[in-house]
């Protein structure tokens, strides 16, 4: 066991696994356990960027590119926008529900699906629908079946993503002018001062 | 002809359906009138079709419609009018027709009247399908309508209270109902279980078809089934020991009395065995029919004892049916079926008299029943009088009276089997008979007029009922005279009804006649010096009498319903309260309880789930997720 | 050599994490940051499934999730933005409203 980990640590593959694998559980446990938002949101966005890397070793570097894309580009900049609305800077007071209530229901998730998949999967009857190319790109693989066999999800993606952002900037996009953080009264008292004078 | 069959059948069952239209209004007089006339033209059906029977001899049989096609099982519905229905049915629509027309007097002021008419005429429809039904199914729908019938009817006046046993001995009329059902009740379950035999044995349930089986089943079948059908018909005719629910029955209104519990629903046991004479002579239930006869005599002269001493008119009475129905067992017992049938149809006619005179003399005394507050009522209600006289001698056998002719021959029969003893009982019994019922007439219509110092102003019935009572009055005269035609008639069936006697019980015939007059002459006689008379001659209630032992005893009916209270009743209570409280309450209902509460709690406790709290929904639905996920690697691992 | 179960338990663990943030959390951004974690677990297990079987189908169901997730955020963070105005937390505690 040890001496097979020892020598898959000596691959490419391998050590790039590991490396990343201890990485991102360090990152995220960070995210989910830390008091801080900006800390955690930071956390979060190094921990994406590595789970493309898993996404290139697995030579889905289209998928990889897209994690990069979307998620540390557009989504962690989402984030960090909408956190300007809140006080990111100040530690955030919260009741967390027990650690051993935590403890017992993650740990036991953990536990058993961990149990599943360390398990060999036996399962020979599972076939490829679409496989891969041998010598083929995997962009290229990649458009031929998502605009072929998916291109009716794909549209219905686009149109849910256009319609997202509609709702996003109604929801967000009203009384903008309007300071979340500052206290609303304090504005109120500085304009009749100046009425006052 | 088929239409005369339906006209008969249905036309009570039309009666009954139009006054339950109008059960829950006030007194309609109209109700009663077209209930009564439907009955009269049922009554005039059935006389056609006993008149049409009568000239041409020929048996009408009508299937109605196909009622039960189970497998092999293939009841009809059935009709045959054959001697033994027509007799029935002309007998039950005339005592009913009269009935109906003396209920429109004697109900008059009940504000359930429309009420009362739609029982009766339904009453009425059961005891014709059970007359007229050629197959033993269709004869137990009847006997199970006459008996719903009769408990609708002695529950009548249901909102009386319940009595002690000194004070009234049938408790109350709810009570006398309830009794009446369950005793009967008993006796039908013998009943099915006779008519399973003869099913299981036979494939068949109509007449002919099993009868004409009968010289083919094995003797021990043969005595199952006649021994489980006079069961049956021991709870209908209330024999021994099924009897004590006939004289609490009397709670009931009289006209009921008179109808349901002297003329023909207690017959209907007495026609069973009569209606079922190819298996009761068979050579195999000789014991039976012997066993039925002594019986029969034995309730004869049990119930005219019990009639020596009793107070009440209704009740007396109600003893002397009970009596006479022992007479006409004796009868069928012996095998002299068309003597019992007879008798059945004359007892019909001068018992429902007796009980509409007894009727019209509680009516003028205002509901009050005890001879002992009564005397010399003949000046005040004449024809009613006229009609007890009438059919006491009726009852009692003298010369020239339905009764002397049907009884007489009774008697004789008991003379000419040879069976001495039963025939001694019987003699015996009819000198009772004639006492009882001589006692009754002279303590109500002779004798001092005691009711006076009591208070009651007595009057005579309306005109109509005692009009509507001479048909019956007349019958009670003539119907002996027509024995022989009768005879002739009835012996068309065939051997099986036939029944004569012997040569020497014909020679002797006179002095057994003279005999029997004469006893009963003597029991009259002694009745008349007893009770009739006045002056310094006359009765008085005594007290040594009443302390006596065996007046006590007689008066207490044997202290057979005290037996049947205390060792049957109260054990059954005991045992029914043990169950319920035990079994019922402790498991059967804990159990349900238990369930119920089950889901109460779960409900209760986790109704505390509902926060509000997103945070705790997430954490339920982590656990829900986790469960489902050990369910999951569970099953994988096993398959 | 790693193989998919290697994969599959990294995955695995990462999820437990989201998971635990779910639970742990009270602060709507922070579940907010938990789901993505959840969210990217699954997107491995894809790749992952994707790669061994040599099946493009995996990734493309890691492509729909990416883009669910993204609409996710866009309207998700929409609402937080107008829940903050309104009761201006983003705890759960203090948006508990509705007790049974």
């Amino acid at each position: 066991m040890l001496e097979n980990f020892a020598a898959s640590l000596m691959t490419i593959e391998g050590f790039a696994f590991y490396l990343f694998s201890v990485l991102t559980i360090g990152l995220f446990s960070v995210t989910v356990m830390s008091k801080n938002i900006l800390y955690a949101m930071t956390s979060l966005a190094a921990g994406m960027v590595l789970i493309s890397g898993f996404f290139f070793i697995l030579g889905a570097d289209f998928l990889g590119v897209v994690q990069l894309v979307v998620y540390v580009g557009a989504i962690m900049a989402l984030y960090s926008f909408a956190m300007m609305f809140f006080d990111a800077t100040r530690d955030i007071k919260e009741k967390n529900t027990s650690n051993a209530v935590v403890f017992v229901l993650g740990g036991m998730t953990a536990l058993v699906l961990v149990l599943m998949f360390a398990a060999p999967i036996y399962s020979e009857s599972i076939q490829a629908l679409y496989p891969m190319h041998e010598g083929v790109g995997n962009a290229q693989d990649v458009g031929m079946v998502l605009f072929t066999k998916y291109l009716v999800p794909f549209e219905v993606a686009a149109l849910m993503l256009l319609v997202a952002m509609i709702a996003g900037i109604m929801l967000a996009g009203k009384k903008m002018d309007d300071s979340l953080t500052e206290d609303m009264s304090a504005d109120d008292e500085i304009m009749i001062e100046k009425d006052e004078k | 002809m088929e239409n005369l069959v339906y006209i008969a059948l249905f036309a009570p069952f039309v009666g009954s359906l139009f006054a339950a239209l109008f059960g829950m209004s006030e007194r309609k007089i109209f109700v009663g009138i077209i209930g009564s006339a439907l009955i009269g033209l049922s009554f005039l059906a059935s006389a056609i079709l006993a008149y049409n029977l009568y000239t041409t001899g020929t048996v009408v049989q009508v299937r109605m419609m196909d009622w039960i096609s189970a497998g092999d099982l293939n009841v009809g519905f059935g009709f045959v009018i054959d001697q033994i229905s027509v007799t029935m049915m002309t007998v039950v629509t005339l005592v009913s027709t009269i009935v109906h027309i003396y209920a429109i007097g004697y109900m008059d002021h009940d504000k359930s009247f429309n009420r009362f008419f739609s029982y009766l005429s339904a009453f009425v429809f059961s005891m014709m399908i059970l007359v007229m039904s050629d197959n033993f199914l269709g004869l137990f729908i009847g006997w199970e309508g006459v008996g719903v019938c009769s408990w609708l009817l002695v529950g009548f006046w249901y909102h009386k209270p319940d009595q002690k046993r000194e004070d009234n001995p049938s408790i109350s009329p709810s009570w006398a109902a309830n009794e009446a059902f369950i005793m009967n009740r008993i006796a039908d379950l013998g009943m099915l279980i006779g008519i399973f035999i003869l099913y299981w044995n036979t494939g068949s349930l109509q007449y002919d078809v099993v009868f004409a089986q009968l010289p083919y089943l094995s003797d021990s079948v043969l005595m199952w089934a006649a021994i489980a059908l006079f069961i049956g018909a021991m709870g209908k005719s209330a024999q021994f020991p099924l009897h004590t629910w006939l004289t609490d029955a009397m709670e009931g209104p009289t006209p009921v009395s008179a109808l349901i519990h002297a003329a023909t629903m207690v017959t209907a046991g007495v026609f069973l065995v009569i209606r079922a004479n190819p298996l009761y002579s068979m050579e195999a239930v000789a014991g039976v029919s012997f066993f039925i006869a002594s019986l029969g005599t034995f309730v004869a002269f049990y119930a005219a004892s019990m009639a020596l001493v009793e107070r009440d008119l209704k009740r007396i009475i109600a003893y002397s049916t009970l009596s006479q129905l022992g007479y006409m067992f004796a009868a069928a017992g012996l095998g002299a079926y068309w003597i019992a049938l007879f008798h059945l149809a004359a007892h019909a006619f001068f018992k429902a008299l007796l009980f509409l005179g007894g009727g019209n003399v509680m009516h003028a005394m205002h509901d009050e029943l005890d001879l002992f507050k009564m005397g010399g009522l003949r000046k005040k209600m004449r024809g009613t009088w006229i009609y007890m006289t009438i059919a006491s001698i009726a009852l009692a056998g003298l010369p020239f009276f339905a009764g002397f002719y049907s009884k007489d021959a009774i008697i004789e029969t008991a003379f000419n089997e040879g069976t001495y003893v039963l025939w001694g009982i019987l003699v015996l019994t009819a000198g009772m008979t004639a006492f009882y019922s001589f006692r009754q007439v002279f303590l109500s219509f002779h004798g001092e007029e005691r009711y006076k110092a009591l208070g009651f102003d007595p009057h005579e019935m309306y005109k109509f009922v005692l009009v509507a009572m001479s048909p019956l009055a007349i019958l009670a005269m003539i119907t002996g005279l027509f024995m022989n035609q009768y005879k002739a008639f009835i012996y068309k069936i065939g051997e099986s009804v036939q029944y004569e006697m012997s040569d020497h019980t014909h020679h002797l015939a006179v002095w057994l006649i003279l005999l029997v007059v004469f006893i009963a002459l003597s029991g009259i006689a002694l009745a008349y010096f007893k009770y009739a008379r006045t002056g310094e001659h006359a009765f008085k209630p005594d007290e040594k009498t009443a302390n006596g032992f065996f007046y006590k005893l007689l008066i207490n009916q044997y202290y057979v319903p005290v037996f049947y209270e205390n060792f049957i009743t109260k054990p059954y209570m005991m045992i029914s309260e043990m169950l319920w409280t035990k079994v019922d309450l402790k498991i059967v209902d804990a159990t349900v309880d238990n369930i119920a509460r089950f889901f109460y709690n779960t409900g209760d406790k986790t109704r505390r789930m509902e926060t509000g709290n997103l945070s705790n929904y997430l954490n339920w639905m982590a656990l829900g997720a986790v469960i489902l996920l050990v369910v999951a690697a569970i099953s994988a691992m096993l398959v | 050599m790693i193989g998919l179960s290697h994969y599959l338990v990294v995955s695995a663990i990462l999820f437990s994490i989201g998971l635990v943030g779910v639970l742990r959390r009270r602060n709507l951004l922070m579940l907010f940051f938990a789901t993505e974690i959840m969210l990217n677990a699954v997107n491995i297990a894809f790749a992952a499934i994707s790669h061994y079987y040599n099946d493009l189908t995996g990734q493309m169901f890691a492509f729909f999730i990416i883009a669910v997730a993204a609409s996710e955020v866009a309207v998700g963070l929409g609402i937080l933005i107008v829940l903050y105005k309104k009761h201006g937390s983003l705890d759960l505690d203090d948006l508990a409203t509705m007790r049974g």
